[in-house]
């Protein structure tokens, strides 16, 4: 029972991250047209937006005080953030919860990244055939790749997690079983309330906002709604930005789990891809239960007695699962009828 | 029997590219790239986009798991050098029917769905095949090690014939070990009769029935052919040309390793048959070449390179000139390769023989318009369903 809790929760915060980039993704799809092979990169660039906060917020002042010496016997230098300079105790906790507040500072860049992304180039492939939006967004993704990497190195940095959130919640005691049954990383529980929020926050955006609406009557049907004089375009743009910011933010919290290098895009980009299609495509509740049903499939697959059930089934259980949904269902879990079928 | 039955034309176009693929030793020499290792990728990279435009070309089908075949295609290969004889051409046809096999199995699930949805599904049985290679079937495929030859291999054909040699042996054809470019003009000999067999099919009324498919399933079905076995020929054609291109890569250097199964190796031939142009018969294969010889010439640059290059301008200029073009070569190539796919597809729609095709309409702009086009490029309307 516990190890099975146990399984759950670990397939819970990968699932999360699965699900916010499938919704991304699905949201370009649903609303563009687009097979954005680039996406897997703005998970990257997010997640390198919480690696520029920390390093903008602890540039340093270095004074030397001359009356005390070091260990070594050198004067002491004693090394200021500047954060900490300007704004004294609130800098402090700025620099030891830099991921979280990354966030303030990840959704307007990756805004505007995702605008500037949509008008520069993706605009123009809207009608071309899915196989030149494929190469044009993949070398779109080996750019910013190289641009990451020219510009951060090639080895991951790794963020450190704010000392409060580094222990294990005891979960097992807070619904009865023995203490130490079931214990949980917290920053792992924050990921994913993190990525349930978001995936809330979106879904309450598309359905009780006019502007969800109207980007809502635009996936459905784009020819009457611009006949109804709406510029669905310019929404639909807006659109794309919002699905830039869910891939970057997934991205920022995901940073003290796996140290950001400057290739974990495209290592998230096909599976997010095979959780798109298994989700159905332009689905987006599709999307998300697909995410977390993958994620948390693989985890119980990597239980030592699975593992002996049935060996190598925790390196394929993902396509495995994929295969039998796609040979079962025709259009994924949730798909609709024509999307991307030809 | 009208095997060598072609239209004029194409003779015309076998013609030039055999003699462009013999003479490349030659003009690949001022460019850096005449060394026979390099060229053996060329042919056999070319094999492979070939037959990868073979499925997604004429069908429109887009697999996303073709180096399943290529790897499965090499695991047999060295098999074949291990157990029975170093003599490459049992190993090529072993590695062909097996990774054809391969291919009727994964074609015939993958076919029942189109669209993305069978892209994902050739993906997903691709990626197994690699995480199975790397994990469970390691006696088969020797895991992160690769398979390779030893010394303890049985090699059953060639201990009966002759007295085993000392150390590991190389790939043979009828006893003669391949030396400098003969393993190129071997690869380049078999990417004739490859490309020979495309143009073949393209021409036939099977490679019509393919473009049928292509513009449009639906009506196809409704005429009353049944379009199924004529996607699994192709699928199961385009598995059979992986699968050699795996063998030859196995016969130029007998190793195998599961990372030929990556998807990103999937990736790659659609980006070289897209780059190239999709469709057309020369387009993948120029694809091929041209990402081939950026990943192996320009990542070899350094700025010694450079500086030599440069050495032309006023020496202010070329320090930055230097320090500018340098972060596009070397360990920076992925950059430009990432641009020169952005560019293509912006500007060149359909590829690079769509560039070739306006260039010869430059020319043929002082004939009259009723002209026939060289080769009508291949149709880009998707009509949903």
């Amino acid at each position: 029972m516990d190890a099975i809790l146990a399984q759950l929760l670990n397939g819970l915060d990968k699932g999360g991250a699965y699900a916010l980039i499938a919704l991304g993704l699905t949201l370009v799809f649903g609303t563009l047209g687009v097979v954005n092979f680039a996406h897997g990169a703005l998970f990257m660039l997010g997640a390198f937006c919480a690696v520029t906060f920390r390093q903008l917020i602890t540039l340093e002042t270095v004074t030397v005080d001359p009356t005390q010496l070091s260990a070594w016997g050198a004067p002491l230098e004693i090394r200021t953030p500047l954060a900490q300079t300007w704004f004294g105790d609130f800098g402090a906790v700025l620099v030891e919860y830099s991921v979280p507040f990354s966030i303030l500072f990840a959704i307007p860049v990756m805004l505007v990244i995702g605008i500037a992304m949509e008008r520069g180039i993706i605009k123009h492939f809207y009608k071309r055939p899915h196989a030149e939006q494929i190469l044009v967004t993949f070398g779109l993704a080996i750019v910013l790749q190289e641009i990451v990497k020219a510009v951060f190195g090639p080895n991951p940095i790794s963020q450190p997690m704010p000392t409060a959130l580094r222990g294990a919640a005891d979960i097992g005691v807070w619904i009865g079983l023995a203490p130490g049954a079931v214990s949980y990383p917290l920053w792992r529980l924050v990921y994913f309330l993190f990525s349930a929020g978001i995936i809330a926050a979106v879904f309450a955006f598309l359905r009780f906002t006019t502007f969800g609406m109207v980007v809502r009557a635009g996936m459905a049907d784009r020819e009457t709604v611009g006949l109804l004089g709406i510029n669905i375009g310019r929404r639909f743009t807006i659109m794309f930005g919002l699905a830039a910011v869910v891939a970057g933010l997934a991205g920022v919290m995901y940073t003290p789990l796996v140290p950001p290098n400057y290739h974990m895009g495209m290592d998230f980009l096909v599976l997010s891809f095979v959780v798109v299609v298994v989700g159905g495509m332009g689905s987006l509740p599709g999307a998300v239960a697909a995410g977390f049903l993958l994620g948390i499939l693989q985890s119980f697959a990597s239980m030592n007695e699975i593992k002996q059930l049935i060996p190598g089934i925790d390196q394929i259980i993902i396509y495995l699962t994929a295969v039998v949904i796609l040979l079962v269902r025709p259009r994924g879990l949730l798909g609709r009828r024509g999307m991307m079928e030809s | 029997m009208d095997l060598f039955n072609l239209p004029r034309r194409d003779w015309i176009t076998f013609g030039l590219f055999a003699l462009v693929v013999v003479t490349m030793p030659i003009w690949l020499t001022p460019l850096g790239a005449s060394y026979p290792g390099l060229l053996q990728k060329f042919a056999i990279f070319a094999i492979f986009a070939i037959g990868f435009n073979i499925l997604f070309g004429l069908t429109g089908y887009l697999s996303f798991g073709h180096a399943a075949f290529l790897g499965v295609g090499s695991y047999t290969a060295v098999w074949s050098f291990k157990l029975l004889t170093m003599d490459a051409l049992p190993a090529i046809m072993f590695a062909v029917i097996v990774s054809g096999l391969f291919a009727l199995v994964i074609g015939y699930l993958s076919l029942r769905r189109t669209g993305i949805y069978f892209s994902i599904l050739t993906l997903a049985f691709a990626q197994m095949c690699y995480n199975l290679a790397y994990s469970v079937l390691t006696p088969i495929t020797n895991g992160e090690t690769s398979l390779q030859l030893t010394l303890q291999d049985p090699r059953v054909i060639d201990s009966a014939l002759a007295a085993r040699p000392e150390g590991l042996p190389s790939a043979s054809i009828f006893g003669h070990v391949f030396d400098g470019f003969e393993g190129f003009y071997f690869c380049a000999a078999l990417l004739l009769i490859a490309f020979f067999i495309a143009l073949k099919i393209f021409s036939s009324p099977f490679g019509m029935m393919l473009r049928a498919i292509k513009s449009n399933q639906t009506r196809m079905n409704y005429t009353g052919f049944d379009t199924k076995p004529y996607a699994l020929t192709a699928f199961v054609i385009s598995g059979m040309y992986a699968g050699l291109a795996g063998a030859l890569l196995a016969v130029t250097d007998p190793l195998a390793g599961a990372e030929r199964m990556q998807w990103t190796a999937s990736g790659e031939v659609v980006l070289m048959t897209i780059l190239g142009g999709v469709g057309t018969l020369i387009g993948p294969v120029i694809g091929a070449w041209l990402i081939k010889y950026f990943e192996n010439i320009f990542s070899a640059f350094n700025e010694q390179v450079l500086t030599r290059f440069f050495s032309f301008l006023p020496p202010e200029i070329t320090e930055p000139v230097v320090t500018i073009s340098s972060k596009f070569v070397g360990e920076g190539w992925h950059l430009t390769l990432g641009l020169i796919f952005v560019l293509v597809v912006v500007f060149l729609p359909g590829g690079i023989m769509e560039g070739v095709r306006r260039i010869g309409a430059l020319f043929r702009r002082t004939t009259p318009p009723s002209a026939p086009a060289a080769r009508p490029a291949a149709p880009t309307i998707q009509p949903a369903e």
